[in-house]
């Protein structure tokens, strides 16, 4: 790949003018290997999902509306409870973040025209919908139930087709992310248009490159305590059977090892997304442009580390109880910086309330709390009260629904446009901002009360005195299920039939808005030349320093 | 910077939010009682950190409306804001300010989980050195076996009678006994430092899908609730005999899971009479949510009332105890008296363990 060699002032290669400009619709279902198209792929497949997984949350909160267990058989709602967490996680936001949003924007971003390994970009996004298939079709089995955490020896007992098929979903699932990764990293070290530094490269594509580096050391860790649950599933192994000298609690170890970094998997790619949405739409230099993209790798680097404050109540002994405080603690701090750096963003700029602002404002402040009770879960004497329990679920609801999911949804504003020609409704827009808001409030906050005050996690069936509370939480979960359909029905009529996007609507530094909307094949006639820094607002086109005067924009 | 706003009025603003935060830290109500001498320790800490918390969330959202107000465009113009990559300063302090706050809480919660008894479990397992017997019950009981039959007998009085006398006087005379070379750690909570007694109830849990069985080893009866009285050492011995179970009393603050092959206990003394919920905490199987059972917390008197009435009123019952032979009972047979007494419906018991329908 030497695209990014091409001498800049001479005109393109005529070979390049005879390519076709557009991909025709059914071109996105084929193998294709342009990264836009596989970054569509991503995000529509993995939209299908999340409305799948959300089916499954409503009728979830809808059986525990009472507490009684009346309107789900109990094993059915384990499987829903199973699935809805695998399918939100390995088949929505990590495969829409990093797959869907980093296919379509990395290349754009640096200045490439494509990926580096195109081909095994399209092998990476193909292995997603048999995994997302298999995964359904364990429900012909009666669906794996024994949480998306899967600890033996109840996985082992209880549904053993269907946990196999899940454990191959997840494999394959693993197998996508991996070579997905592989393939960023190259392309971000190894492809960046010359004339871009280090300190120019956009935010999203450090928070792109530190989530590539964590996949790639914790992914195939998950993969090995998967097959060994399902050798001891299917093929008489006893790694896992305390019966047989096995150990339970060593699953948990390589489970927690990949699945607390899956947590920044979902999470640093939306820091990414927040980094190039609230200084477009406030018009202000991103604050503290090097603390945050080191704080992505901070938070990379120290997430590897922090794996066993979800095994607080398990065969933990009280040193790793104790380490594993400390080092969650401090994950704090890099991510502190980034809220911090974001909110000192807005101060002085001249903020535009699009639904693209909406959403990340909004991840500002759902996320705060998220990580507020994060805090107060890394600490070993509360966590012991609070564990396994709805305190739980609201927080990691509020980091990964307030936080990934509202930052996939300003991703998806933003650059939508970009995406496909066509402007998304704003009226729309805000009224989907306002019922996600609203809904995530009324669904998660709630929940926290239930916790501390005793109702235990992956229940069906539940102490009548809470039952008020979670009538509540089942109203907001209506609210954001119709949240949801007022989004899809935007999504769609706007792609048919929406107001067409100029290549650069809002008015925007990076480089990916200066290309067509949608852009050409290959992205650019002629690669453009980066003369200002991405984030380079209210200079008029003075340059930041000395050095760089009167920089124009690429074309 | 000059950009930094530092007027009387941010002075005030940070009082405010202080004192409020504070308030909220000593006055949220929501935990629930407080019955073990751990659980003011927890609270403490969690108030704390819910007034910080707090007062962070003021501030931060506090700033993100102001600005949003302050700072948003006004009709017509296409202007940029001001220009600024950063400030040195600001984001040090920003850095040092949280980082020194997780710090003190960090050593805060190492004092307190000492307090709690939290380091006294690694001690535990060397004086108890009683690993083998558990390795060797759970080895010999049949994999398959819908409720391993063994095991169920390693909480049986006799074993479990042997394990406490063992761990009272760690003589060596019961080496002989250790086949196995390797100790199996306890996890758990241990009694409080300052303790050095063994403690004056001890019970043995076990966790079995979808129920808690209590066997007090001092008097041989077996329960499905737990009986303790107020003011004592109690010492729980937690094992699970066939998924992971935890076993949770939200009034205590304490939770353990209770896991298959491995010791864990729990060391406490319950400062109030009454009756607790007992949860399952660990997902463990279609009937997680029903695994519910109490705890009743006597006065001394009462608990040696309730002591010598259940062992006269077991001795006559033989075939509701664990002491009758399991194996020749279907589980739902099995878990029938138990069941009745926890409200389960007998067409739930009859969905138990499809998977080993041979039983």
């Amino acid at each position: 790949m030497t695209q990014a060699q091409i001498p800049l002032e001479q005109t393109p290669v005529v070979e390049h003018s005879e390519h076709k400009k557009a991909w025709k619709w059914y071109e996105y279902f084929t193998f294709n290997v342009d990264h836009k198209v596989i970054g569509i792929q991503y995000l529509v497949t993995t939209f299908i999902f999340y409305l799948i997984g959300g089916a499954m949350a409503v009728a979830m909160r809808t059986e525990l509306a009472t507490a009684d267990s009346d309107f789900l058989n109990p094993s059915l709602y384990n499987a829903f409870l199973t699935n809805h967490g695998t399918i939100m996680i390995f088949l929505w936001v990590v495969p829409s973040a990093i797959g869907g949003f980093g296919n379509f924007l990395v290349p754009l971003m640096v200045g490439a025209r494509d990926m580096a390994f195109p081909r095994l970009n399209a092998i990476a996004f193909w292995v997603v919908p048999p995994a997302g298939i298999l995964l359904l079709a364990s429900f012909f089995f009666g669906g794996a139930q024994a949480g998306w955490t899967s600890y033996p020896p109840l996985s082992e007992i209880t549904a053993p087709q269907a946990q196999s098929i899940w454990i191959l979903s997840l494999v394959l699932a693993g197998t996508s992310s991996i070579l997905g990764s592989v393939n960023f990293i190259v392309t971000i070290l190894k492809m960046k248009v010359p004339s871009m530094k280090w300190s120019q490269l956009p935010l999203f594509c450090w928070a792109i490159l530190a989530t590539s580096l964590l996949a790639l050391v914790s992914t195939p860790v998950l993969a090995a305590g998967l097959v060994l649950l399902l050798f001891d599933i299917n093929f008489g192994t006893s790694f896992f059977k305390p019966d047989a000298n096995g150990n339970v609690v060593l699953y948990q170890h390589l489970f927690w090892f990949y699945s607390h970094p899956a947590v920044y998997l979902m999470i640093l790619p939306v820091f990414g997304i927040m980094s190039e949405v609230i200084p477009v739409h406030s018009r202000k230099a991103i604050f503290g442009y090097k603390a945050i993209a080191y704080s992505s790798l901070a938070i990379c680097l120290v997430g590897l580390f922090v794996w066993v404050h979800h095994m607080f109540t398990s065969g933990t002994p009280p040193w790793m109880r104790l380490f594993f405080t400390i080092s969650t603690l401090i994950v704090a701090v890099p991510t502190g910086i980034k809220i911090f750096s974001w909110v000192a963003t807005l101060w002085g700029g001249k903020i535009r309330f699009t639904s693209a602002m909406l959403f990340a404002l909004g991840l500002l402040s759902m996320f705060v709390i998220g990580g507020l009770s994060g805090v107060t879960l890394g600490v070993v004497p509360f966590d012991i009260h609070a564990h396994d329990t709805y305190y739980i679920v609201a927080h990691f609801h509020y980091v990964l629904f307030g936080g990934s999911v509202f930052g996939i949804y300003a991703g998806i504003y933003h650059w939508f446009p970009k995406m496909t020609g066509r402007m998304l409704n704003e009226t729309l827009g805000k009224i989907h901002f306002a019922l996600t808001f609203i809904g995530t409030h009324l669904t998660f906050m709630p929940m926290h009360e239930l916790g501390l005050k005793g109702m235990p996690r992956r229940v069906a069936m539940y102490d009548p005195q809470f039952e008020a509370i979670n009538k509540i939480c089942t109203f907001g979960a209506y609210v954001l299920a119709v949240s949801v359909l007022v989004f899809t029905i935007n999504a769609i009529w706007s792609w048919v039939k929406g107001e067409k996007a100029s290549g650069n609507p809002w008015n925007a530094m990076t480089l990916e808005w200066t290309t067509d909307s949608p852009p050409i094949i290959e992205n650019w006639e002629v690669l453009p030349v980066v003369t200002h820094g991405p984030y380079d607002y209210g200079l008029n086109g003075r340059g930041p320093s000395a050095e760089e005067e009167s920089a124009v924009s690429a074309q | 910077m000059s950009q930094i706003p530092a007027s009387l009025l941010t002075l005030i603003a940070g009082i405010v939010i202080t004192l409020f935060s504070i308030w909220i830290g000593l006055n949220h109500g929501l935990l629930p009682e407080q019955v073990s001498e751990q659980a003011p320790l927890v609270d403490n800490l969690f108030s704390i950190m819910l007034a910080i918390a707090f007062a962070f969330f003021l501030v931060v959202q506090g700033a993100i409306l102001i600005f949003i107000v302050k700072y948003r465009r006004r009709a017509g113009d296409d202007t940029d804001g001001v220009y600024i990559e950063g400030n040195f300063p600001l984001e040090i302090v920003w850095t040092a300010i949280p980082a020194l706050i997780v710090i003190g809480l960090g050593i805060y919660s190492v004092d307190v989980y000492q307090r709690m008894g939290g380091f006294a479990p690694s001690t535990g397992m060397m004086a108890h050195s009683h690993p083998s017997s558990h390795v060797a019950q759970m080895s010999r009981s049949a994999m398959a076996a819908p409720l391993m039959v063994a095991d169920a007998e390693a909480v049986s009085p006799e074993a479990s009678a042997s394990e406490s006398e063992e761990s009272a006087t760690p003589t060596g005379s019961e080496a002989p006994k250790v086949v196995e070379t390797y100790k199996l750690p306890i996890y758990g909570f241990g009694a409080p430092p300052e303790v050095k007694k063994p403690a004056d109830v001890t019970v043995n849990v076990m966790g079995l899908q979808f129920a808690w069985i209590f066997t007090y080893p001092d008097s041989g009866i077996t329960t499905s609730e737990l009986h303790i009285p107020v003011g004592k050492d109690i010492q729980l011995n937690i094992t699970a005999q066939d998924v992971i179970h935890s076993f949770w009393v939200p009034q205590f603050r304490l939770k353990q899971d209770a896991l298959p092959g491995e010791k864990s206990q729990l060391n406490f003394v319950a400062t109030k009479t009454g009756t607790y919920p007992v949860i399952c905490a660990e997902l463990c199987g279609s009937y997680h949510g029903s695994m519910r059972t109490q705890v009743i917390i006597h006065t001394p008197e009462e608990y040696q009332q309730w002591l010598e009435e259940t062992k006269v009123a077991q001795a006559g019952n033989l075939n509701q105890a664990v002491a009758t032979k399991p194996a020749e009972l279907s589980p739902s047979e099995f878990l029938a008296p138990y069941a009745q007494e926890m409200g389960i419906r007998a067409e739930t018991l009859k969905q138990l363990h499809p998977q080993h329908p041979s039983s």
